[in-house]
C-alpha cells in the first residue's frame, strides 16, 4: 500500500508545531479523513509548500540592481548563489547587476524555508525559474506598453527589453516601477527559457556571491552580530541529558568585574525537542568574560535518569537487540529463513557505528533582543521558521511580534536545524529585561551538548547459493531515534529513518527480511547530514563486499551483480512509505542509474590495477535524497596507519544547476567521510560525552586529505525537465565502506566498527 | 594598559589583560573577520598575524602585545586584492567560508615565507587550520596559485 502522506503528517508534527504526542500517532497510522484524497508530494508535501511570485523574490531598482531574495538557508551548499543563479538566467538579468539578500523566518510569505533534506534546488528550481520568467515576462509588458506596440515584438533579455522592429531598447531599471505595478501573469502563460538558452544555470561561470566578503572578513554569521547595548552569554548546561541543578553558588563568579548577572535557565520538559536544556548562564560585558564567570561557577549537577550511560556498554547492549529474533519486521520478501537453510554457504557480520557531532566550523550562536513587546533575533538556523515559532511559545509571545533574521551559517550538517540556542539567547535577554544578549556555544558545549547523530549496530546476514550468487539476506538496525527527541521514546526507528537506505536497499535479491528491534535514546539523537543513511550503507556495502569475498569474486563485479538488470523499483513495494517525499512514480529508484555511478567511479580509480603491498582499492554506492553516488577509494596502510591518498566519487542528482557547488559538495563529502572511517567518533561515560573539543574529536586536517579527489557527473546533467536530485548530503554515505572495503584489500582485514583509530596497529 | 597596532591603527584596551587577542579583537574591536572554532589552539579559525608570524588569537592574551603589529583579516589587503585572496576566489575554494579568514591568514604567511610552496608545505602548514566543509583540496590548489602569482610579480618586478 502506498501511503506517503503518513509521512507528511509526521514532518508536519515533527516541524509545525503538532504536539509531540500526536507526531507518534500519526506515524504509522493513516490520517483519518485524508484517505481518499490525492496525496502530497515533494514540494507540495512540504510545510507551507513553496512560492513562485516574482514580487516575493525579486526587486528590481530604478539603477537596474536586481535583488534576489534568497529564502533557503546558506551553509556552504551555496545555494545564495545558486538561486540567484536560477532566478537571473529566466529574468535575463545581467550577473554584475544581481545582488542577493537573505529572507527572514516567513513562511506564510516564502514557503517552506526548512533548509534540510538536500532539497532546496530540488524543491524550488521550478518555482524560482517561474518567478524569474513573470518578472520577465512583466518587463515586457510595461516596455511594449510604453512604446505602444504588441508584446509579442519586445524581447527581454541582456538587463534590457528590445523592440525588434524599431530596435530601441529600456534597461530593466527604467522599466522596473511600471512592470512591478503589473499583475503577475498567470503560471501557465509563461514560457520559461529553453536550458540551451541559459547562461547560468549549468554552467560554471559564476562565482560565490560571498566570496569577497568572505575573503576579506567582512561576512556576517550567527556568532558575528553585534546590536547597541548588546550583552555576552555562555551557558552551563547538565553534562548528561536530562540531568538538572541541584545546587549552585554564583558568588565567585558575579565577583568577576564585568559579569552583569547570573541567570537559571529551567530545564525544558522531556524529552526537549527544540527547547533549551536548562542550566546557568553567565552574562557579561564580553564572551571572554562571560567565559570566566562559568568557570566560577561553583554548580552541582543532578544528573538524572541517563547518568549511567556508556556507550561501551551500551554498544553490547545493541549488539543483543541486534542478535535477537523478534525485532519488529518491516521487510519480508520470499522466505529469508528457508532460503538461509538451504545456502549452499552463510556469511555474518555485525557493524557497529558510533555517535558523531555534527561540529560545525561556527558553533550554534544567536543574538535576541526584546522592545516593545517585540524579540527580534539574529541566528544561524537552518529551519527560521520553526525558530519563530518556539522562541515565541518559550516567550510567552504571538507569532507575529517575533523576527527571525537569518545570517551565515558556518556550517550546519544537521545541528542547526535545532533552534535551542536561539531560546536560550530570548531567555537570556528576557532576563536582561530586553538588552540584546548574545549567547555563544564555546566548542566545548558544541561537542558535549549536540544533536548526536544515533548510535547503531547493524547485524548482516546472508545465503550464498552453489554459485555464490546471494539468495538471503537480512539486515537488523539497532538504533536509537530521532524521534526519541519528540515524544516518549519510541525505540524503534520512524519511516524516515527506515527509508534511509533500509528498506529501499535496491540489490536484487529474492528472499530479503529487514527487521528493527528496539533501541532507547540516552542522549539527543539529531540529523547529522545524510542521516541514517550512514549506519545503512556502512552496512550494507560492507557486507556486500564481504559476500564478493565469500563468493571468491571481485567486489565491483559482485556489486553490480548484485543490483541487477536496469530496472525501476517503486520503493513503496518495499515497505518504504517515504521515499524522501517524493512521489514514487516521479522518482522510482532506477538501478541502472546506480550502476552507471558505479561503473563510473571504478574507471576513475583505474579499477582492477595491481596494488602495491599494503595498498588496496574498495568501492561503494549508495541511493540517497533521490540521488545516485558510488564512491572508489584508494588506500595505504603503513604501520597501522590509513592514508586515503586517492578517492573517485561520481553522482548522477539529475539536471544540473551549478556544477561548481555539486563538485565542492562531493568534495566536502569525501573528506567528513574521511573522517568518520579513520578518527571522528563521540563517546560517553557516565551519561557524558568524554570529547570536548578538536583535540579529541577529531575531523581530518589538510594532512589526512585526500590529495586527489575527482568528480565524476553521470546521467544527463541537463535533463531540466526531469526532477532534480539532492546534493548535500548523499555524496556522504558511500565514502565511509568505500574506504573501509579498501583496507580489507590492501590488508585482509575488516572493519566492522567505526572509526578505524588504532584498530589496525598491533 | 596595552597599547598596539592593529591593521594599522593604534588601538588600547585597559580591560582584563588575559583577556584573548580573539576576545578583544571581536567583541571590544569590532573586528569579526578573526573567528572563534575552539579557543584551545587546535582549529586555526583565529588565525592572524603578529609582527608578521601566524598566530593563534584565541590563546594569545593581549597583554603581552604592547607594542606588537597585530594584522587580521580585514587588513591583509586594502582592496581585497591580496594574492591569496584573489586565487581563493577564482578557484571558489569557500564552502561556509567560516575558517577561511584563518586559512587565508595562515596561507598568506606561508606564500610570504618560501618562494615556492611544495605539497609537503601545505601539509605541514595548513594542518594547523581546521575546516568542516572539507575545502582542502581547493585549499591546496589556492596556495599553490597564489604562490605562483606572488613570484610571478616578484619575477615581473625583477625585469
Ligand atoms: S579558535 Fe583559535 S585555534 Fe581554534
Ligand atoms: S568552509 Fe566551512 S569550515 Fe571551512
Amino acid at each position: 500500500m502506498r501511503n506517503s502522506s503518513i509521512i507528511n503528517v509526521s514532518r508536519r508534527g515533527i516541524l509545525g508545531g503538532m504536539g509531540a504526542g500526536a507526531l507518534i500517532l500519526a506515524v504509522g497510522l493513516p490520517r483519518p479523513g485524508r484517505a481518499q484524497e490525492e496525496p502530497e508530494f515533494g514540494r507540495d508535501a512540504m510545510p507551507n509548500g513553496w512560492r513562485d511570485d516574482p514580487k516575493v523574490f525579486i526587486a528590481i531598482a530604478p539603477d537596474g540592481i536586481v535583488t534576489v531574495t534568497c529564502h533557503r538557508q546558506e551553509m556552504g551548499q551555496g545555494v545564495r548563489t545558486s538561486i540567484a543563479m536560477v532566478v537571473a538566467d529566466e529574468l535575463g538579468a545581467e550577473w554584475e547587476n544581481v545582488r542577493v539578500t537573505q529572507a527572514p523566518g516567513d513562511e506564510e510569505k516564502y514557503g517552506n524555508q526548512d533548509t534540510d533534506g538536500s532539497r532546496s534546488l530540488r524543491h524550488h528550481f521550478m518555482p524560482l525559474r517561474r518567478a524569474g520568467a513573470a518578472a520577465r515576462t512583466m518587463l515586457e509588458q510595461a516596455a511594449a506598453e510604453q512604446w505602444g506596440v504588441d508584446v509579442s515584438e519586445v524581447k527581454a533579455d541582456g538587463h534590457k527589453v528590445r523592440h525588434a522592429g524599431s530596435g530601441r531598447t529600456l534597461g530593466y531599471g527604467e522599466l522596473a516601477a511600471a512592470a512591478m505595478d503589473l499583475d503577475v501573469p498567470a503560471r501557465d502563460s509563461l514560457t520559461l527559457k529553453d536550458p540551451s538558452e541559459f547562461r547560468y544555470i549549468g554552467k560554471n561561470s559564476i562565482g560565490l556571491v560571498d566570496n569577497m566578503d568572505i575573503t576579506t572578513g567582512t561576512t556576517t554569521y550567527g556568532i558575528d552580530v553585534k546590536r547597541e547595548g548588546m550583552l555576552y552569554a555562555v551557558v552551563a548546561r547538565p553534562p548528561v541529558y536530562g540531568g538538572t541543578v541541584a545546587s549552585l553558588d554564583d558568588s565567585a563568579a558575579l565577583a568577576i568585574d564585568g559579569v552583569e548577572k547570573v541567570v537559571r535557565i529551567e530545564p525544558s520538559e522531556f524529552p526537549t525537542e527544540f527547547a533549551p536544556l536548562g542550566g546557568v548562564a553567565v552574562i557579561a560585558r564580553n564572551t571572554y568574560l562571560a567565559m570566566k564567570g562559568r568557570d566560577a561557577l561553583e554548580i552541582e549537577w543532578d544528573n538524572g535518569p541517563n547518568a549511567d550511560y556508556d556507550s561501551e556498554t551500551y554498544r553490547e547492549t545493541l549488539s543483543q537487540a541486534a542478535n535477537s529474533e523478534g525485532g519488529k519486521v518491516l521487510r519480508d520478501e520470499g522466505d529469508y529463513d528457508e532460503a538461509a537453510a538451504g545456502a549452499a554457504q552463510t556469511v555474518e557480520a555485525e557493524y557497529y557505528i558510533p555517535h558523531l557531532a555534527q561540529a560545525p566550523m561556527e558553533p550554534p550562536a544567536a543574538v535576541v533582543e526584546i522592545k516593545d513587546g517585540r524579540a527580534e533575533a539574529w541566528a544561524c538556523v537552518q529551519a527560521p521558521q520553526v525558530t519563530k515559532l518556539r522562541l515565541a511559545e518559550r516567550l510567552g509571545l504571538d507569532e507575529s511580534a517575533v523576527r527571525v533574521n537569518v545570517t551565515l551559517l558556518g556550517g550546519g550538517f544537521g545541528r542547526k536545524s535545532k533552534p535551542d540556542f536561539v531560546l536560550e539567547a530570548g531567555i537570556l535577554s528576557q532576563a536582561m529585561d530586553g538588552a540584546p544578549v548574545k549567547l555563544t556555544w564555546t566548542r566545548e558545549d558544541d561537542i558535549h551538548h549536540s544533536y548526536y547523530h544515533t548510535v547503531s549496530v547493524e547485524k548482516m546476514s546472508a545465503g550464498l547459493d552453489e554459485g555464490g550468487k546471494t539468495v538471503a539476506w537480512r539486515h537488523r538496525t539497532a538504533a536509537p531515534t530521532i524521534g526519541s527527541i519528540f515524544a516518549p521514546d519510541p525505540m524503534q526507528k520512524l519511516p524516515f529513518e527506515l527509508g534511509m537506505g533500509l528498506l529501499n536497499m535496491p540489490l536484487a535479491i529474492e528472499n530479503v527480511r529487514a527487521e528493527n528491534p528496539q533501541a532507547p535514546a540516552h542522549v539527543r539523537i539529531g540529523w547529522y547530514r545524510s542521516v541514517s543513511n550512514i549506519p545503512h550503507a556502512f552496512a550494507i556495502q560492507s557486507f556486500a563486499a564481504e559476500l564478493a569475498e565469500a563468493a571468491g569474486r571481485d567486489q565491483k563485479e559482485y556489486l553490480l551483480e548484485l543490483i541487477g538488470p536496469p530496472r525501476e523499483i517503486d520503493p513503496t513495494n518495499q515497505g518504504d512509505v517515504w521515499n524522501y517525499g517524493e512521489n514514487p512514480d516521479v522518482y522510482p529508484i532506477d538501478t541502472g542509474r546506480m550502476a552507471a555511478v558505479v561503473e563510473a567511479a571504478a574507471e576513475g580509480i583505474e579499477w582492477g590495477r595491481d596494488m602495491p603491498e599494503g595498498q588496496g582499492l574498495g568501492i561503494a554506492g549508495h541511493y540517497s535524497f533521490v540521488s545516485y553516488v558510488a564512491v572508489a577509494a584508494e588506500v595505504e596502510v603503513v604501520d597501522g596507519e590509513v592514508r586515503v591518498p586517492r578517492v573517485s566519487i561520481a553522482i548522477d542528482c539529475g539536471a544540473h544547476v551549478n556544477p561548481d557547488r555539486i563538485r565542492s559538495q562531493m568534495e566536502g563529502a569525501v573528506i567528513m567521510g574521511v573522517g568518520q572511517a579513520l578518527m571522528t567518533e563521540v563517546t560517553f561515560a557516565e551519561g557524558r560525552a568524554v570529547q570536548d573539543n578538536f583535540d579529541t574529536y577529531l575531523i581530518p586536517r589538510m594532512e589526512e586529505a585526500p590529495k586527489r579527489i575527482d568528480v565524476h557527473f553521470v546521467g544527463n546533467d541537463a535533463a531540466y525537465d526531469r526532477p532534480l536530485g539532492g546534493v548535500g548530503e548523499p555524496g556522504l554515505p558511500p565514502v565511509v565502506p568505500a574506504i573501509t572495503n579498501a583496507v580489507f584489500a590492501a590488508t585482509k582485514k575488516r572493519i566492522r566498527r567505526l572509526p578505524i583509530a588504532d584498530q589496525l596497529r598491533s | 594598559m596595552v597599547k598596539l597596532v592593529i591593521n594599522g591603527e593604534e588601538r588600547r584596551f585597559d580591560g582584563d589583560q588575559d583577556t584573548p587577542l580573539l576576545w578583544v579583537l571581536r567583541d571590544e574591536m569590532g573586528l569579526t573577520g578573526t573567528k572563534y572554532g575552539c579557543g584551545i589552539a587546535a582549529c586555526g579559525a583565529c588565525t592572524v598575524h603578529i609582527d608578521g608570524a601566524p598566530s593563534f588569537a584565541c590563546v594569545t592574551p593581549v597583554g603581552v602585545l604592547e607594542g606588537a603589529e597585530v594584522t587580521t583579516i580585514e587588513g591583509l589587503s586594502e582592496k581585497g586584492d591580496h594574492p591569496v585572496q584573489e586565487a581563493w576566489r577564482e578557484l571558489n575554494v569557500a564552502q561556509c567560508g567560516y575558517c577561511q579568514a584563518g586559512q587565508i591568514m595562515q596561507a598568506a604567511a606561508l606564500v610570504e615565507q618560501y618562494d615556492t610552496v611544495t605539497d609537503e608545505d601545505i601539509d605541514a602548514v595548513m594542518s594547523a587550520n581546521l575546516c568542516r566543509c572539507g575545502t582542502y583540496p581547493r585549499i591546496r590548489a589556492a596556495v599553490k596559485q597564489a604562490s605562483a602569482a606572488k613570484s610571478g610579480s616578484k619575477a615581473a618586478e625583477a625585469q
